[in-house]
């Protein structure tokens, strides 16, 4: 790492924001793969594996780094300062999985109020809290102030407080999609390729889900929704035929549709299908296509049995949709 | 009043602060951890279907998805009141297994290990895996490369994907394995078995045979005697998949033993304003502030803590070691906070046996591997040993099965009053009076939490370096007097 680097090669950069670490563990699994990363850059910041602070950027020249992998949603603060911040410094920066391209699974927050998530973490079922304390962004402890970062209302996507270059999308990028965009970037930093036009989604294939399903599609006539809680479909044919919510017709390629290999539905994480605005929007009216009834009541009994409509619908998309966050206040 | 602030350590999904207070003579006064960053899962939560808990709290962390995995899936079992087939529990055992050699091979390797293999003092560019790698060979860099593919190719085809696995649900499981593949997975669990055998044999040439490293784990500094927690099966020998959680004070006194759907009578969380974070405690002791001691409700739910609360491993490799780790540092219970190094890699050796146990178990490629739930769903609490510490995943559902209310007890968390703790000591000793702040200054109070392997450096797991740690000094006035950082 920067031990053995050299000033000439082109600055790398990672960094997390609200994030899991999902991301971080994804570029570890290209596995012999971070040699090239290695070799071809020089790596200036990445808390997971080096030292760098704030600091040290901040004193970086803008524009110095040559491409920076920023993953993680905008959930403070920081995470808010840090993306002007690395917007400033990098040439290509990148929204690096689900949390950073629309918000992913704790983007689900954006239903609730901030002030409804805190009562409910601090009032659960072990918490000893009869004073009802809250935390607070600034402390007087006996010794001094002691102060944390502000949580904003919402969830938001990197690309909701900053420019962003490309997406990766993912929960998290599956780690050959990873390997062949840094190969990419090192052809065309070599002048031996052309990036991609600016805005572009990178690591991923055109189509849906259900066109790198392995599994058997025939006509699709939902007249029951099930759920795997309480089902065991078959391993062979659609899941969605077979009554089980699955996102993939929704939800953009480039997976090899793990999940439902697994005889698991799709859950949407790669995000909205080329071309798709909003991704639960389209699963909204895909599903409505597939009803098997022109019935009313016959549909409403249908269509009850989808027990959490905006949860599975938006479960990785909430904040990036045309929605974004539920009313609350 | 000094300060001197640490910021960032690293992350706990979030970053990790310290500040330190100096008194008037510059000894210190407080110290505080700060955990600044909350995502709110009990709330989103909320309105979700209860199986879908599997793969949404798995985003609570990356690192160790399948922990939060299977604690969300047995909560959703016993929420159905449903009991999986024997080969659904092999099959998630199995998935397990081959995950804790994974992550325990990261920690020791990655990040705790550096600093004993090069030295707590060791010139900071070179204390870290590389370091490690150019000093002991490159031969076992491609070894802990290799155990991670091991493992997370085991995780994929059990679980369908390497990173947050997705195939756990009430009842069982979504797919079952062929022989073939549980022929490859054998053969790659024998490989794990050498793998921990060689890593034993590494901390004790490398750690074990080095004075000044015995001196370091054995002194006073890193020490800390509280009451110790660890899931055991029926015959008090530790199982990290299922069973009770057994308790016992800092005498070595077993106090009790919990099944999940009492955790409440035993954990409860005090809250200060100052952090995110909660601090549990055991409820039947009381919370009597960051003091260690039998009369202290502070806990400990580390690698360390699952061998003291335990009787011993259920196979035979590990039992040795188990054996031979008591033997050298005096008998149980052990308090030396540096000795949880040692006791990941006996833990390592008892995955790795377990995966391969699991692997040669005639049913493990049954076709019996779901009961689909028919009974009304209520309420349900699932536990598993995480890396880091016993993990509780608790629901309350509505009868569609739809979640009401959740309550979640992730595995650092119990361990942040000792962490705190720890840290705190660690900076008492090496500051006083009149102290030049030095970069070895950093490393060993860091070293005081990197023991526990804290998810704050969840992700540090994973590649070179050290959590990322600056120290300011600054004046009673608040002006910069001194600026240290570590780089890689």
């Amino acid at each position: 790492m920067s031990n053995n680097s050299q000033d000439s090669k082109p600055k790398f950069a990672m960094y997390w924001a609200a994030a899991c670490g999902g991301c971080e563990i994804a570029v570890l699994n290209i596995h012999e793969g971070i040699l090239d990363v290695d070799a071809n850059f020089d790596v200036v910041f990445w808390p997971v594996a080096m030292d760098t602070k704030y600091k040290d950027v901040e004193a970086m020249e803008d524009g110095s780094i040559t491409l920076c992998l920023f993953n993680g949603a905008i959930r403070n603060d920081e995470n808010a300062e840090m993306a002007h911040l690395l917007r400033r410094k990098a040439k290509i920066l990148v929204a690096f999985g689900s949390c950073a391209c629309e918000g992913c699974i704790p983007g689900l927050a954006n239903l609730y109020s901030k002030q409804a998530m805190l009562d409910t973490v601090f009032s659960t079922l072990t918490t000893d809290n009869p004073q009802g304390i809250r935390p607070q962004i600034a402390f007087q402890a006996p010794e001094g102030e002691l102060s944390i970062p502000y949580l904003f209302d919402t969830v938001r996507p990197l690309d909701h407080v900053v420019r962003v270059d490309y997406y990766i999308p993912g929960c998290p990028p599956e780690s050959p999609q990873i390997a062949a965009v840094v190969g990419l970037v090192i052809q065309a930093l070599r002048g031996e390729a052309q990036l991609p036009p600016v805005g572009s989604v990178l690591g991923v294939g055109n189509s849906t889900v259900c066109d790198e399903c392995p599994r058997k599609r025939s006509e699709k006539i939902i007249t029951e929704f099930r759920r795997m809680a309480t089902y065991q479909p078959n391993s062979t044919d659609c899941l969605l035929e077979q009554g089980i919510l699955c996102s993939g017709l929704a939800t953009r390629s480039g997976c090899q549709a793990r999940c439902p290999s697994a005889n698991m539905p799709c859950i949407g994480c790669y995000g909205p299908a080329a071309g798709v605005v909003d991704q639960g929007a389209r699963m909204m009216s895909a599903v409505a296509s597939v009803v098997g009834s022109n019935d009313p009541k016959e549909i409403e009994r249908i269509m009850d049995g989808i027990v959490d409509p905006a949860g599975t619908f938006y479960r990785f998309s909430l904040p990036a949709s045309l929605l974004g966050h539920a009313r609350v206040g | 009043m000094q300060r001197i602030t640490i910021d960032p350590i690293t992350r706990l999904e979030g970053h990790g602060k310290i500040e330190i207070f100096l008194d008037g003579d510059g000894n210190v006064a407080n110290t505080y951890l700060q955990i600044p960053e909350l995502r709110g899962f009990e709330q989103f939560a909320v309105g979700r279907p209860v199986e879908e808990m599997a793969v949404i709290t798995n985003r609570i962390c990356g690192v160790c998805p399948e922990a939060h995995h299977m604690a969300a899936a047995k909560a959703a079992d016993a929420a159905y009141h449903v009991d999986p087939p024997r080969p659904a529990k092999l099959l998630r055992e199995l998935l397990y297994s081959a995950f804790y050699c994974t992550d325990h091979t990261t920690h020791f390797y990655v990040l705790g290990g550096p600093d004993f293999v090069m030295g707590p003092d060791a010139p900071v560019a070179e204390r870290n895996i590389l370091g490690v790698i150019h000093k002991v060979g490159l031969e076992i860099g491609g070894k802990v490369i290799q155990m991670r593919k091991y493992g997370h190719t085991v995780i994929e085809m059990i679980g369908g994907r390497k990173v947050h696995p997705c195939t756990s649900i009430p009842g069982g499981i979504s797919h079952g394995i062929t022989e073939e593949q549980r022929a490859e997975i054998e053969g790659m669990g024998r490989w794990a078995i050498e793998f921990a055998q060689f890593s034993l044999g590494l901390f004790n040439d490398v750690v074990l045979g080095n004075d000044a490293y015995r001196d370091l784990i054995l002194g006073d500094i890193y020490y800390h005697r509280t009451y110790s927690i660890g899931l055991v099966d029926e015959n008090f020998k530790v199982n990290f998949y299922d069973g009770k959680v057994s308790v016992v004070d800092p005498n070595g006194k077993r106090i009790g033993k919990y099944a999940p759907a009492e955790y409440s009578d035993w954990i409860a969380e005090h809250v200060e304003p100052w952090t995110y974070l909660k601090f549990p405690y055991l409820k039947k002791i009381g919370w009597k502030g960051f003091v260690d001691g039998v009369d202290s409700g502070v806990y400990t739910a580390t690698p360390l803590s699952r061998l003291n609360a335990a009787d011993g491993m259920t196979t035979p490799l590990a039992q040795a070691e188990y054996e031979k780790f008591y033997a050298a540092l005096g008998g149980k219970p052990v308090h030396h906070r540096l000795a949880i190094h040692w006791a990941r890699l006996i833990e390592l050796l008892y995955a790795a046996e377990r995966w391969v146990q699991l692997a040669t178990d005639p049913e493990i490629t049954s076709d019996n591997f779901r009961t689909v739930p028919t009974a009304t769903p209520t309420e349900g609490v699932g536990i598993v040993e995480a890396p880091r510490g016993t993990l509780t995943h608790h629901y309350w559902t509505d009868a569609r099965g739809v979640v009401t209310r959740a309550n979640l007890i992730v595995g650092t968390t119990n361990n942040y009053a000792p962490i705190s703790m720890s840290i705190s000591k660690a900076a008492r000793a090496f500051i006083k009076q009149g102290t030049v702040v030095t970069e070895g200054l950093l490393n060993r109070v860091e070293m005081a939490f990197r023991a526990y392997d804290p998810c704050f450096g969840c992700a540090t797991h994973a590649l070179p370096g050290q959590m990322p740690l600056e120290v300011t000094v600054r004046s009673a006035g608040g002006a910069v007097v001194a600026n240290l950082r570590q780089f890689c």
